[in-house]
């Protein structure tokens, strides 16, 4: 891991930032842009968030609203990396399973109380605590913190979790496994403090906007589910001087059409960009439609288990199903948002992660095609013999266009007969889940920048490995690329693994593709997770 | 009459008590369950957060406890994916929005749709009927879900006139749209169902008689007409007022009312069964009591009804 000294220069560079004296009224400190009279950032939102609590808190949505409410030990800045948080730093052991974390002394929460140790140590024992039930508590367990697992698992009591507070501006963290990137975790909001005093007095009605204590550079002021939800500035955060933004408003709006029109008419700063409308919308909008790279990828995975059928345990025929792709098709006719081609399950913007030279990389489309035929030749299968599956996808415009052309590659190019089949969400997942598909579609968004968050799926015992790949070196290289110091190399070979034994077919890697209003300054286009923090963002005079 | 609508309450009773079942019954067949997600929950997990919500209990023991719930607290429980609302929070804030926009939506279709219709009707076979059955064909083949995109691009993008969505505590502004969008098509059919019911009543032999008596047109139909030709107008009024309330589940997704039409279709597609539930149940009553005040409306229209 490179994160280290890329964090201590971070860090540096954003501390001179804010040392600097408040900006001058009306203009922002660094670019030197106008500011708007008017600071209130709109935004729409395809969903009521499922909680604003840091510990519950389970979707994209009700993320973005907690990481404005709640502030966590450590922070992303706009390529994000690592920056000070309510921690100005931690400092690590040799084995790097014991954390330590020094916290700012000036930070408070909206009522006006500091943020101690305890507040860190009580949210992540509420985390893990079995009472709760939060279906995030894996994350805790993810973190490697000590005795996690068994506290979720009922089999400890809550307070072995490892994790004290060694007087109210030092916390503890000690780790079952040596895990360098741990810090990164502490960006997420289930890591974030939570005010035992309130959560007691309110129970389960705490997050709503006139009980809820929060740490962040804003406050929940206003919330009407399924309609809106408003956050303002807290005067009591200890950075309030430098934030710009004034208020932040989430409209609830499930079109994605309906909510273009809304951008258009100028109800709205950002909205979602549907499939397919990119290039228009960039011609015609050149300064305000953005795309940038995510932390995503988007695949169809075989199911390699005993479930599965019989013609997909033979490599070639799922090597001359892959190779058959037309990547460009997709990414550039259907999707056409600016989405990288993908050969690799590993997005290349995910940090320190090279796409390591895949064979298929170097091939044009119509050597791919060649070596397709030649394979599924082998394999057996020609015009009077068919390949015949069914392929499983979740019901949605956009997944449904990507089955259809891949459907008539395979059948144009290998003449292989595929039957669509397309389920709403909920079924969807069930079905995968029970490995009651043949192929199925799937998609990963990285829980941290760190290529352990896509690979690890395909490893044996991952919950999140539907096709049920196994891979014996597969799962060594990624238990020995947790501890080691350049892991690059074996994530590398992993790749290789991957696109040898194609357990699935990367497609494409996500894009975030937006209607961004010109009048916005600083989104972080470079923050490939896309952690956007409301009060690194200001609005320029028109 | 009093004996009769007494009986039909009672009847709701075990009317309610099956929709409950039936909706338990499907709710389980469906695949999935409020915690799938796209990452699988590790089992400890998903055992921990069935055990809060009491979901690993055998189905019968659930209806049972759902159902004590709501005769001895009124409480319909809490919804699984909004973690600080329970369904009563969740109606209570919805369903105002969906009642205030489908009562207004009601009222207009109703009053535009019956003049439109008697008039047309006097009026048969001239100009001003041909447009008003013009304009009621095409007010039925203009669905709300192309409606509402038509509307929000002429008043919100292209004049600037009227906020694109939300509702802002119901200020008129954000009322405007989803009426429009939600009446034209009830407007048109009260107008078709009243327009064919006049005409028939014009030419029965009573109003022939009245004619015959040399009582102006006016008299006729308003003391004579009116009230035999709103028979069917009223059966179809009563269903018809319950979807505009509650079923409006396009406009509210189109327009992000926050109404409980989209509570609807979320919990149904987040599997948030006690959210589901209650909004049928609500639905279920709803529906219920509006045909039966429709029948009660039959006996004050109607004088050969007697219960």
């Amino acid at each position: 891991m490179t994160k280290m000294p890329r964090f201590v220069i971070a860090g540096l560079m954003a501390s001179t930032m804010l040392v600097g004296p408040a900006f001058a009224a009306g203009t922002h400190p660094v670019t030197g842009d106008a500011l708007a009279d008017d600071q209130t950032f709109t935004y729409r939102v395809l969903d009521e968030h499922s909680s604003v609590d840091p510990q519950v808190v389970e979707d994209v949505i009700g993320s973005e609203i907690v990481r404005d409410l709640f502030e966590g030990l450590m922070n992303q800045d706009a390529e994000g990396n690592l920056i000070p948080g309510v921690a100005t730093g931690f400092t690590t052991n040799d084995e790097k399973n014991v954390y330590t974390f020094t916290l700012r002394p000036e930070a408070k929460w909206s009522n006006g109380d500091p943020v101690t140790a305890g507040d860190f140590v009580y949210a992540w024992k509420r985390l893990v605590n079995p009472e709760l039930a939060s279906p995030y508590a894996w994350f805790g367990e993810l973190m490697s913190i000590e005795n996690a697992a068994a506290i979720i698992a009922g089999e400890k009591p809550i307070d072995e979790l490892g994790v004290s507070a060694i007087d109210d501006h030092t916390l503890e963290v000690r780790l079952s496994a040596s895990l360098p990137y741990f810090p990164l975790m502490t960006t997420h909001a289930s890591t974030f403090p939570s005010p035992q005093k309130v959560i007691e007095e309110h129970g389960d009605q705490w997050t709503r906007p006139e009980n809820i204590v929060s740490n962040g550079a804003y406050v929940l002021t206003e919330h009407v589910p399924a309609e809106r939800s408003v956050r303002e500035r807290n005067q009591m955060y200890w950075d309030n001087e430098n934030t710009i933004i004034d208020k932040v408003v989430a409209l609830v709006i499930n079109d994605e059409n309906a909510a273009l029109t809304r951008y258009f008419a100028g109800e709205l700063d950002r909205t979602e960009v549907p499939a397919g409308q990119f290039p228009k919308l960039k011609a015609e909008y050149p300064d305000e439609a953005v795309s940038f790279p995510r932390l995503c990828n988007y695949y169809y995975t075989f199911n390699l288990s005993d479930s599965g059928p019989e013609e997909f345990k033979d490599v070639n025929v799922r090597k001359a199903l892959s190779l058959a792709v037309d990547r460009k098709i997709i990414t550039e006719n259907i999707k056409a948002g600016g989405e990288p081609q993908a050969y690799t399950f590993t997005p290349g913007a995910t940090a320190g992660f090279d796409i390591p030279d895949v064979p298929m990389m170097a091939m044009s489309q119509e050597e791919r095609d060649a070596e397709a035929k030649r394979l599924m030749a082998e394999a057996g299968y020609g015009p009077d013999n068919p390949l015949k599956f069914d392929m499983l996808y979740n019901t949605d415009e956009a997944h449904g266009k990507i089955a259809v052309a891949l459907g008539q590659m395979w059948k144009q190019k290998l003449g292989t007969e595929v039957t669509l089949a397309n389920m709403e969400w909920k079924t969807f997942l069930d079905t995968r889940d029970n490995q009651d598909f043949a192929l199925a579609r799937g998609a990963w968004c990285g829980d941290y920048n760190e290529a352990s968050t896509f690979l690890d799926l395909l490893t044996t015992p991952s919950g999140y490995n539907d096709g049920k790949y196994s891979n014996a070196r597969v799962d060594e290289l990624m238990t020995e690329a947790k501890t080691a110091d350049d892991p690059q190399p074996l994530y590398t070979e992993v790749e290789q693994i991957i696109a040898d034994e194609v357990p699935i077919i990367p497609i494409y890697h996500y894009a975030g593709v937006y209607m961004l209003d010109s009048d916005v300054g600083n989104w972080p286009v470079n923050n490939v997770e896309q952690n956007w923090y409301s009060r690194d963002l200001y609005k320029k005079a028109e | 009459m009093l004996r009769y609508i007494l009986r039909r309450l009672l009847i709701a009773i075990p009317t309610l008590l099956i929709l409950i079942i039936i909706c338990f019954l499907l709710m389980y067949a469906a695949p999935g369950g409020p915690f799938t997600s796209e990452r699988p929950l590790p089992p400890q997990v998903l055992a921990n957060i069935e055990a809060k919500y009491g979901l690993n209990d055998p189905l019968p023991v659930q209806m049972w406890n759902y159902v004590v719930g709501i005769v001895t607290r009124f409480d319909f429980g809490p919804s699984f994916i909004y973690k600080d609302r329970d369904v009563n929070d969740i109606i209570a804030q919805g369903f105002p929005v969906t009642l205030t926009y489908g009562t207004i939506s009601f009222v207009i279709a109703t009053l535009v749709g019956v003049s439109l219709g008697v008039l047309a009707a006097i009026r048969h076979n001239t100009l001003l009927d041909y447009i008003a059955v013009g304009a009621t064909f095409s007010a039925q083949a203009l669905p709300n879900f192309v409606m509402a995109p038509i509307l929000v691009i002429i008043f919100t993008w292209q004049l600037g006139w009227l906020p694109g969505g939300g509702w802002n505590g119901g200020q008129w502004q954000y009322v405007v749209m989803p009426v429009i969008a939600l009446s034209t098509s009830y407007m048109a059919s009260i107008a078709r169902i009243t327009r064919s019911s006049m005409l028939e009543t014009l030419h029965s032999n009573f109003i022939r008689t009245a004619k015959a008596k040399g009582l102006s047109t006016r008299t006729i139909i308003r003391r004579h007409a009116m009230k035999p030709a709103m028979m069917p107008v009223v059966s179809y009024l009563g269903p018809a007022f319950v979807a505009m309330i509650t079923g409006s589940v396009v406009i509210d997704l189109y327009f992000s009312t926050g109404g409980i039409g989209q509570s609807f279709v979320n919990s149904a597609l987040n599997r948030d069964y006690a959210v589901m539930l209650g909004v049928t149940i609500l639905y279920g009553t709803l529906t219920i009591i509006f045909n039966l005040l429709a029948d009660v409306a039959y006996a004050w229209l109607d004088p050969k009804i007697r219960y």
